[in-house]
């Protein structure tokens, strides 16, 4: 078994006190039952998280680079997005 | 020396001597994941002798846990035969790893429910740590076991030839029985069966056999040792005896 026949995952870990899994890195395995124990391995010795999601690379769809312009620029001056419009009433708090 | 203080002795070096085994393949392992799946396995192991190498020198009340890990001659460490035996090859490794870890898990466990507070103590640390141990040798015995012809091949020798060395586990030393008698840990002759059933199940996942003769050498645990551990201390008291005194 070489490493070569082993397909790439990408790893994301929940730490302690986050709610979402945050990508970390890559590694190489078999199956994603390896996949899974090679993260809590590699990615997670210095109580980097209490989850870990693993997928195969092959499975994640990127963006185009080359289509940045048309799929990003266009959301520049609208800034009537953000929701700052509002006036928030004194008494509400953590907003 | 007392019972107790040679029993704690006998687990330090356990882990220690393994550690040891296991951190040579730090840097040569077959592929990054697992350099450092073994590495982490080695610090724990590790990790739990400097537990028990405490505990050893505060029963001993002389020697301080860096004399009773680096400066004690080869007759004196406990450790099982077993552990002490050359890595060979990743499937030989491997092989030593699910044999010992299926038995370290038991112990631990009996530890659980000793009177001694420390033997305890550490044991509810360490026995989460075991359990991954535990886990990764037996997804491992199946992949390869259950792999490809060569991988099994390789395995299947791997086995046959460790053999030997695991009935040393279940015989009781001296200082076992001194504290088997006050009831401080069971006979480990008392979890042979579990043992058994568990490697015979993961063996059977993994297309293995279980050797049909009786595993016969011991001598570890009275400091009768074969020829390997006089290397794996030289190599690790070397600096310590060239420079008594050496810290960091």
């Amino acid at each position: 078994m070489s490493q070569k026949d082993w397909p790439l995952w990408e790893v994301f870990i929940r730490s302690r006190q986050g709610l979402d899994h945050k990508h970390v890195g890559s590694l190489h395995a078999a199956d994603a039952r390896m996949a899974m124990e090679n993260a809590r391995d590699v990615y997670t010795r210095r109580l980097e998280g209490v989850s870990i999601w693993v997928v195969e690379s092959k499975n994640i769809h990127a963006s185009n680079p080359d289509e940045a312009a048309q799929f990003y620029d266009p959301a520049e001056d609208k800034a009537y997005r953000h929701p700052t419009f509002y006036n928030v009433p004194d008494d509400i708090e953590h907003m | 020396m007392n019972a107790l203080t040679d029993y704690t002795l006998h687990l330090a070096d356990n882990q220690l001597i393994l550690g040891q085994r296991l951190c040579e393949w730090c840097g040569h392992n077959f592929v990054l994941e697992q350099d450092i799946a073994m590495s982490n396995i080695a610090l724990d192991l590790i990790g739990q002798a400097r537990s028990y190498y405490q505990y050893a020198s505060k029963l001993d009340g002389k020697k301080s846990e860096d004399d009773l890990a680096m400066l004690r001659g080869e007759r004196e460490y406990k450790n099982l035969l077993l552990l002490e035996q050359p890595n060979g090859d990743f499937a030989n490794t491997l092989a030593r790893q699910f044999f010992y870890d299926v038995f370290h898990l038991f112990q631990l466990e009996d530890h659980l429910k000793s009177s001694d507070e420390s033997l305890r103590a550490i044991a509810e640390k360490a026995v989460k740590e075991v359990r991954y141990h535990v886990t990764w040798s037996s997804e491992w015995m199946i992949r390869l076991g259950d792999g490809t012809t060569e991988s099994h091949a390789r395995l299947q020798h791997a086995v046959n030839k460790i053999w030997m060395w695991t009935g040393e586990m279940f015989e009781a030393s001296a200082f076992e029985k001194d504290l088997i008698e006050k009831k401080i840990i069971s006979n480990p002759k008392d979890f042979k069966l579990s043992w058994d059933q568990k490697i015979q199940e993961i063996l059977t996942e993994a297309t293995l056999k279980l050797p049909l003769e009786e595993p016969y050498q011991h001598g570890g645990k009275d400091g009768l040792h074969t020829e390997h551990l006089g290397y794996i201390l030289a190599e690790m008291q070397s600096l310590q005896r060239t420079y008594p005194g050496l810290a960091w």
